[in-house]
């Protein structure tokens, strides 16, 4: 190998390692990822900088810990003559490694405490998804958007027919085929993806339709049980648009693994025209005359599409 | 002297029955019980082994190339059962029938009829369990932790629940032998604190399985009164919560890990002393940690829950508990490295596997440390990160330690030496491969792989058949540790004395190798430099 190819070969190796390793804000998992993402959120490095830090604290523990292991099996081998110590306790030294580990695990738990109370609170929401999980697909509501209820925007959502059809078995097909352009998306596409505005603190409310089922997108930073008879609720803000993709990730029968997630996150105008463009949809559908019963608890009835309602329609 | 009781067996005076049906089926002694859990075990190693492998060549590429997803999940659910209670469990209880009694200086178990039944109920309940792969519908499918909803789908769940029944009653009545046998039959002069870290271990062990196998009891049998009698206790529909099962269970099922590892934790404390002609750095310390880490593990088993979502306060108490056990935990790992410290090592087998458990089990702690961690959870939650954390504390931790013991104690059971040479290649061949196949699972997990899924996205290809290539070769290799058993039990020439080790201690180093059927039928007489532990003063 020349030098400038010993040199170019380090380099690609270092910026693999480093792509690796790195918080790079991938849409998709990529080939031989090291490390999670720092995710697109206001929220998400919090389980990203935890596991950093935590792994960071271990490896240096490790350190310590194998090296003293691996220079005492060269040290002390009886076949280099070495003759066994008589001590067998020290009440001081118990002590300092019984304390030390006691002031990490503080520091570690007070910035863990930290990320999970700004977590837990989903108020000041603007908008509301109500996200329900079946046996082996997802359906997802939209309830309130700035103040104001949406009504009927609501559709499942699974696996798109080219992974359903390559993931069967014998198929024959290559998963490698099943692309978005680019971007090998193979079990990790869907139908009809969850569109959402960026910029917008969003709250899901996250439940089962029939056994539990658990939702998932690693660029939001968390993943919430689905179910049944439960209610749990998460939030998220998205800052950076693009696709984002997730899987089911609790064991929920036969296709567990086969009812992904996909979240697109588009800005607010773009969000906006989509989501008219989704209540238009729905609204011809229904007499004009007939009053929509809303799903949202928001308390303004009053909804875009009754263009020419007579006042006999009254919305409840 | 011998009792008069002793003249009720078919035996000859000082021996061994004579038919194999009194022997082995009708058997009331400790050391041929604790060969027939050490064999059932080995074959369950085995079958749930070969179940891994289904998994693990499913899981090779990308695509489904082998199996249809529900068997994939049979196989998931049952690998877990069949390891966890058919594997490890036994493996524990026989290697502590063989060796407590001796140790303690005792004439066999407090109980030695209920032993026999608790041994003998282990083979009916798996061969029922096992079965219901043949069901039309196979077996249950929803995870060995069974949560409802989900595990009332299936007609297997009967017959599942009333195999765990089997081998509930079975644990239970193991550990009361063995709680009645320590505190009962010691030798004078055996104090407690004067005992091996092992007979401690077992007890406090005990003490943990009779706490929690009836909580695991009640939650199967609710599974079943919800499925087949008409209760609610897990359908919100009916008044109930699927989230009571999961409280319910991993209180059962959080001291169950720890029922999987202390005894493990024992072992360890016997075999470095020995290899290390050192005393075990800070025994007392040893002994109390090992009771810390039984009592925190009964307050943390919402760390398996954390994201169904528990109100903030709980999940800030399980996390800050969670953190806790690492402390005892790590000052047994650095009083292993301190008796290793200033010693005299050499490095057979059993050595090598238990210096190999201080490392790789570390490395599972610290994964579990992370894990605790309840914002990083959120993203490592039922992903493969999780898979790696607990194959390493059970494989390369428990696993191993029972590897380790078996290769320590079985010239004290058979009078032979193992190949010394095979017992390193099975052990270089293991370590290497286990590595292979659970280190890249971290990765996995990071990078967004679920588990429990038969097929995954292509960006996922590359570790997953790391991974498996690993287990082919670990599954593999353990084909030698079956063979370095057989040729030691039945074709060795190379007979061991009665030390064997020439650092160990001990009274069951006193008896001769092999041991004879009945040992300490008289009490000994116990001379405390002879006793690994004889002069504590820390």
């Amino acid at each position: 190998m020349t030098s400038g190819g010993i040199r170019r070969s380090f380099t690609a190796w270092a910026t693999l390692a480093l792509a690796s390793f790195g918080g790079v804000a991938h849409a998709d998992p990529e080939p031989y990822q090291l490390n999670m993402s720092r995710g697109v959120t206001t929220w998400s490095q919090v389980p990203y900088d935890l596991n950093n830090i935590s792994l960071g604290v271990c490896v240096v523990i490790g350190i310590l810990v194998f090296g003293a292991m691996f220079i005492a099996m060269f040290r002390f081998r009886k076949s280099r003559g070495a003759v066994a110590e008589k001590w067998s306790h020290n009440t001081t030294i118990e002590v300092v490694w019984t304390t030390i580990p006691v002031i990490i695990l503080i520091t570690l738990a007070y910035l863990a405490t930290g990320g999970l109370t700004s977590w837990a609170n989903t108020t000041g929401s603007q908008m509301t998804i109500k996200i329900t999980g079946y046996q082996w697909k997802w359906r997802y509501d939209y309830i309130d958007y700035l103040g104001k209820p949406i009504s009927k925007v609501g559709f499942m959502s699974k696996l798109d027919e080219q992974s359903n059809a390559t993931r069967q078995l014998g198929s024959g097909m290559d998963p490698y085929a099943v692309k978005v352009g680019d971007e090998h998306t193979y079990l990790l596409n869907v139908d009809k993806p969850l569109v959402v505005p960026i910029d917008t603190k969003i709250r899901f409310v996250i439940t089962g339709g029939d056994v539990i089922h658990s939702w998932w997108v690693p660029a939001l930073g968390w993943k919430v049980d689905a179910i049944p008879g439960i209610i749990n609720a998460a939030w998220a803000n998205i800052k950076v648009p693009g696709t984002y993709r997730g899987q089911c990730a609790l064991l929920c029968g036969q296709d567990h693994g086969f009812m992904p997630i996909v979240l697109v996150a588009k800005s607010k105008t773009d969000f906006a025209k989509w989501l008219a463009a989704q209540e238009a949809q729905s609204a011809p559908a229904t007499a004009p005359a007939t009053a929509p019963a809303p799903a949202s608890t928001a308390a303004a009835p009053a909804s875009a599409q009754t263009a020419a309602a007579p006042a006999t329609a009254k919305q409840g | 002297m011998s009792y008069a009781a002793t003249h009720d067996q078919h035996d000859d005076h000082h021996g061994a029955p004579k038919g194999f049906f009194q022997r082995w089926c009708m058997s009331t002694n400790h050391k041929d019980i604790g060969t027939l859990y050490l064999i059932f075990a080995l074959t369950m190693f085995f079958i749930g082994g070969s179940f891994a492998m289904a998994i693990r060549a499913e899981l090779f590429q990308p695509g489904m190339q082998l199996m249809q997803p529900y068997f994939f999940n049979e196989m998931l659910t049952l690998h877990a059962l069949v390891m966890i209670f058919g594997a490890v469990m036994p493996a524990f209880v026989g290697l502590g029938n063989w060796m407590i009694p001796m140790m303690i200086g005792a004439p066999d178990m407090a109980l030695p009829r209920m032993n026999n039944l608790s041994f003998w109920i282990l083979p009916f309940a798996f061969l029922l369990m096992l079965s219901t792969l043949f069901l039309p519908g196979g077996s249950i499918a929803g995870g060995w932790t069974m949560l409802p909803p989900l595990s009332l789908q299936t007609n297997a769940l009967a017959y599942t629940v009333f195999a765990i029944h089997l081998m509930g009653i079975s644990s239970i009545m193991g550990a009361i032998n063995i709680i009645a046998t320590i505190l009962n039959l010691r030798a004078p002069g055996m104090d407690l604190l004067k005992m091996p870290v092992f007979v401690w271990s077992w007890l406090i062990t005990a003490f943990l399985l009779i706490a929690v196998m009836p909580v695991l009891a009640g939650a199967v049998t609710m599974l079943l009164t919800d499925k087949y009698f008409g209760t609610s206790f897990f359908n919100a529909a009916g008044g109930g919560d699927p989230v009571l099962y999961q409280h319910i269970f991993w209180f059962f099922g959080h001291p169950e890990v720890y029922i999987m590892i202390l005894p493990g934790f024992g072992i360890i404390s016997e075999v470095i002393p020995t290899f290390a002609r050192k005393p075990i750095f800070g025994y007392k310390a040893m002994v109390f940690a090992i009771a810390s880490i039984a009592f925190l593990s009964f307050i943390v088993w919402a760390h398996h829950m954390f994201t169904v979502g528990l109100p903030l306060g709980a999940e800030i108490f399980f996390m800050y508990a969670t953190m806790l056990i690492a402390v005892p935990t790590g000052v047994k790992v650095f009083n292993w490295v301190a008796t290793m410290w200033g010693s005299s090592m050499t490095f057979e087998t059993p050595m090598l596997f238990a210096i190999a458990f201080v490392i790789l089990f570390t490395i599972g702690g610290f994964s579990g440390l992370m894990l605790a961690l309840v914002p990083a959870d959120f993203q490592y939650h039922d992903t493969y990160f999780v898979v790696a954390h607990f194959h390493y504390v059970l494989v390369t931790g428990a696993i191993f330690a029972i590897i380790s013991a078996t290769y320590y104690w079985i010239p004290k059971w058979t009078g032979n030496m193992y190949s010394e040479f095979w017992g390193k290649m099975h052990f270089w061949n293991s370590v290497v491969w286990v590595n292979v196949l659970f280190f890249p699972q971290h990765f996995l997990g990071l990078a967004g792989m679920p588990r429990r899924i038969p097929d995954y996205n292509v960006a996922f290809a590359n570790f997953n058949m790391i991974s498996s290539i690993g287990g082919f070769l670990f599954g593999a290799s353990q084909l030698i540790f079956l063979g370095v058993l057989i040729h030691c039990a039945f074709f060795s020439k190379n007979k061991a004395t009665d030390r064997v080790w020439e650092g160990a201690k001990g009274l069951e180093w006193t008896i001769p190798s092999p041991a004879p059927h009945h040992t300490f039928d008289v009490p000994p007489v116990i001379h405390d430099e002879e006793l690994a532990h004889g002069n504590v003063n820390a």
